[in-house]
């Protein structure tokens, strides 16, 4: 669509050399549902003259529910592409468009008003330097204009156009217009953009789009093409300095070893020195490899394959940097993070964090606070709710390198990923690095775990007895407490009820207690192991993805799974704690099996079957289980 | 200065093209021989070079392509030595299934759909790198970059990722596959401008010549061999035509033009006063086609 032009020129070549030239204005459209983000985009592409005749016509074909007869051309209709959005008449996913006037080229993403969607509007704003936040002459800002002035202003977003829409439904009133301006501008101030621009427009009829409008003499400022026209953006600081997340090491045969990646930031000569971001070795880059040559110089945004003069340990997911002014690497920091999914986020709960090209386990350990989007107050929370952001500290498995993304959009950026259904569910920009991370390195004792385990002639481990109340978990892992015992070993077994008297005493029963009250036994077995017990654990833990963080506390081979399977109705039939008759007549909330999922292990280490079978012999078997595990070691 | 506009078009698709690599375990590029594919058949020589794609090229073959589309892949992956797979739905042709005898809409999804899905589990293709555009169409204007197939190949708008930044979330459930689009945010515009700068081959059919054509539903469409049934009231004439998109020869619309060369087909575009897929009858056989399609698992 972004070719179309009154006079075709006669030097084809000078022209195009020219359109390349041109400077690319990102911006996107938000607000509220019904505001007209979609019909003023349908509004200037269309009074442009950018609009293809066969989609024009096409626009008749499909009609609209909500015009007279087909009469007036419904140019949301443009935009609003899936079969979803013409039926309900409002913009779920983002579209782009594409368009080019003689001075300038522009990528928009339509974003949605809906709440529901605000992922989507994220997507847009991600990579977007303008933002026209669209306002409904009529009603005023809206708790979706806060919303989506807050996430603009969070995800590095400088500049924003106030669109005051649908003025001709309040008469052109200058006065409507200025009070509109007057509350946006007071709320706004502490978002800190670096230029605001209202403008009195209507989508529908085209005042103020591409040209000054008659209707509101009163307004003086450019209409909004023009405006987007001639916006000034930062241009690209190349002072910054250089980074280099690595993609892919290139090994196409044993002479050629590349690093292939797109230049985040700076720019990279051949001779000049780098640091891989983990490790600190420094080398120098011996040649800037790609397909059209090797080049001298490449700078940001240029994807190119680097040799280095040094063979170093630089794999996917680390960053070649400048060796004067280096990223932080840490595996604890504090971010902002937006959530997507309607599972709510969990302190203690185990997710993948996944950076432009890094991807590690990751938990929030805690969360500060959430902030609320209509008084940008900070508020106290225990999980973040769909849509709601928050301020976290994040542990990560594995340090990662990162820079703060008020600094770099590229590298200060994570998205977060469900282990389970692999959805994003959470976008984060990263604040700082905490720096206990970095001073308090773990203790590295004289006398260690194996030194611990030797003594006791054992090999620790963590036997995680799961499956629905009444299983029969705590009988089995008592007889093999009372088996280990007699043999000598050194054994704790930690159950579920007693666990709950003490350290647990202050935890419910809501799904953010659960997590929190697994994470504090899996953390002390993790100790008891540490200190080379066989440590017993009993506990329903119904939900896989706190069985996986349990496991990934221990050492490789440590954790041992055991899925005590017993079907519910012979678990009810057995009721030891008379819970199920509680249960199944509604008196116990969130009780696993009845009103609460039972999430069964995929791959336990041992699957034990109750029924028909003597506690005692099942204990017998995870024994030899444990016998042959020592004797393979 | 920040990167001119086509050099940042280039550096983001072989960016993509890498990341399927780095984090799939059998991608595949669906290479449809068209100057999308052509473009992103360039690309993927560029992202690794020294070494050649590391990764094969599918063509799903409905039977019922050009014959210069058929001359021009084989010749392609000669002379640039890339491995072609080429699929044939083998039940539809036993069906005798074609666009004359069962209209577009069938032949569409049994020999393009149906053979697509059929050749991604044959060989176990977890992703799959395509030339689509967002400018194309609109219900393609809403598709991520890396959009997610389930199992059964469906594709839900309404379960599309949200895809920030450049930090793509690639991870694939059991039997889930990916659809990649490193070309998503070029134009038509910028896909002939780029043919021109590379010097990219593509098929001749872009190019003006004489062609005998008959005017059907509005359409000009090309004989291409004796399987067109000629109508009584109809006539086959010569005339100087070209193509602006390939697929299916009885199914894309020639148009009128004397452009015989890649800047004359730029210069062609910029009086243009149509899109590009009005010639491809697939998009409006009924309200919402293309998404209708998408979902069933076409591209």
């Amino acid at each position: 669509m972004s070719y179309v032009q009154s006079i075709p020129p006669h030097d084809i070549e000078a022209h195009l050399a020219e359109h390349d030239n041109k400077s690319i204005l990102r911006f996107i459209t938000c607000g509220s549902v019904d505001d007209g983000k979609s019909t003023l985009i349908g509004r200037l592409l269309y009074d442009a003259k950018l609009v293809f005749e066969d989609q024009l016509a096409n626009l008749g074909r499909v009609g609209s529910p909500g015009t007279a007869n087909g009469k007036e051309i419904d140019l949301a209709l443009l935009l609003d592409g899936l079969e979803a959005e013409r039926e309900q008449g409002i913009t779920i996913d983002v579209a782009y468009r594409y368009f080019a006037t003689s001075k300038r080229k522009f990528i928009v993403a339509d974003t949605p008003g809906h709440e529901e969607y605000t992922r989507n509007m994220v997507t847009g704003a991600s990579t977007a330097d303008l933002a026209i936040i669209l306002i409904d002459s009529r009603q005023g800002i809206l708790q979706q204009t806060r919303r989506h002035s807050y996430i603009a202003s969070l995800l590095g977003i400088r500049h924003v156009v106030l669109a005051v829409n649908k003025i001709d439904l309040v008469d052109y009133q200058q006065q409507v217009y200025e009070e509109i301006v007057a509350d946006y501008m007071a709320f706004a101030k502490e978002l800190g953009f670096a230029s605001i621009r209202p403008i009195p427009i209507s989508a529908r009829d085209g005042d103020n789009v591409i040209s000054a409008s008659t209707n509101t003499p009163w307004y003086r400022g450019a209409a909004l093409l023009e405006y987007l026209e001639t916006v000034e953006l930062e241009p690209t600081d190349e002072a910054r300095p250089f980074r280099f997340p690595v993609q892919m090491v290139m090994r196409p045969n044993a002479d050629f070893r590349g690093y292939a990646g797109q230049i985040s930031c700076g720019r990279i000569s051949v001779g000049d020195p780098v640091a891989v971001a983990k490790t600190g070795q420094r080398t120098s880059v011996k040649a800037i490899v790609t397909f059209d040559g090797e080049l001298a110089t490449a700078e940001e945004g240029e994807a190119v394959t680097l040799v280095l003069s040094d063979e170093v340990d630089a794999s996917r997911g680390n960053m070649l940097v400048a060796p004067g002014a280096r990223p932080f690497v840490a595996d604890q920091f504090q971010a902002h993070v937006i959530w997507f999914d309607a599972n709510p986020m969990m302190p203690g709960r185990s997710y993948i964090l996944r950076t432009e090209t890094d991807s590690v386990s990751a938990t929030v350990t805690t969360l500060k606070h959430q902030v609320n989007i209509n008084s940008f107050i900070r508020e106290a929370a225990k999980s973040l709710q769909m849509n709601e952001v928050g301020v976290c500290n994040i542990s990560t498995q594995a340090p990662i390198a990162f820079d703060a993304y008020k600094d770099n959009r590229a590298t200060g950026n994570f998205i977060i990923v469900d282990r389970v259904t692999n959805a994003t569910v959470g976008a984060g920009l990263i604040d700082f690095p905490l720096r206990r991370a970095d001073n308090v390195h773990w203790h590295a004792l004289e006398v260690n775990k194996s030194a611990r385990s030797a003594m006791k002639n054992q090999l620790p481990a963590v036997l995680w007895f799961t499956g629905l109340s009444g299983s029969g978990k705590s009988t089995i892992a008592n007889e093999l407490d009372r088996i280990l015992h007699a043999q000598g070993k050194h054994t704790y077994l930690l159950d579920g009820d007693n666990v709950r008297h003490g350290l647990n005493r202050d935890l419910g029963f809501t799904e953010e207690d659960r997590v929190e009250n697994i994470r504090r036994v899996a953390e002390v077995a993790k100790l008891m192991a540490d200190a080379g017990l066989i440590v017993l654990v009993s506990f329903i833990s119904p939900f896989r993805d706190e069985r996986r963080m349990a496991r990934e506390l221990m050492a490789e081979g440590e954790f041992i799974e055991i899925f005590v399977d017993t079907p519910l109705d012979e678990c009810a039939r057995r009721d030891p704690k008379g819970l199920y008759e509680k249960a199944l007549a509604g008196k116990i909330a969130n009780f696993t099996g009845v009103s609460s999922p039972y999430e069964a292990p995929e791959n336990p280490e041992l699957h034990i079957r109750t029924v028909g079978h003597e506690p005692t012999d099942l204990a017998l078997a995870i024994e030899e289980f444990l016998d042959r595990r020592m004797e393979d070691k | 200065m920040s990167l001119p506009h086509l050099r940042r078009l280039e550096a983001e698709a072989i960016h993509v093209i890498r990341e399927v690599v780095a984090t799939f375990s059998n991608p595949v590029v669906l290479y449809s021989i068209g100057k999308d594919s052509s473009v992103l058949l360039h690309l993927a020589m560029k992202a690794f070079y020294p070494a050649k794609p590391p990764f094969p090229f599918l063509h799903v073959d409905t039977k019922w392509k050009f014959r210069e589309m058929i001359e021009f892949r084989d010749r392609m992956a000669r002379e640039l030595g890339f491995d072609l797979l080429v699929h044939v739905n083998q039940d539809g042709v036993e069906q005798g299934i074609g666009p004359f005898t069962h209209g577009s809409n069938v032949h569409t999804h049994v020999m393009k759909t149906m053979g697509l899905r059929q050749a991604l589990e044959k060989y176990g293709f977890d992703a799959a790198l395509a030339g689509a555009r967002r400018d194309e169409e609109k219900s393609r204007a809403k598709e991520r970059i890396f959009s997610i197939r389930s199992a059964q190949h469906g594709w839900d708008p309404q379960r599309q990722r949200p895809e920030m930044w450049k930090t793509y979330n690639t991870r694939v459930g059991q039997g889930e596959t990916m659809r990649v689009f490193p070309l998503s945010n070029w134009t038509e515009f910028d896909i002939w401008q780029y043919i021109l700068r590379e010097e990219i081959p593509i098929v001749p059919l872009y190019f003006a010549a004489r062609r005998p054509v008959v005017k059907r539903e509005g359409m000009l469409i090309m004989v291409d061999d004796d399987r067109m049934p000629i109508q009584p009231e109809e006539e086959v004439t010569e005339q100087l035509v070209r193509f602006r998109t390939l697929g299916c020869y009885p199914l894309t619309g020639a148009v009128e033009s004397d452009a015989v060369t890649v800047p004359e087909i730029l210069r062609e575009m910029l009086t243009v006063r149509t899109s590009e897929r009005q010639s491809r009858l697939i998009d409006t056989d009924e309200v919402g086609a293309m998404e209708k399609k998408k979902r069933e698992g076409y591209f």
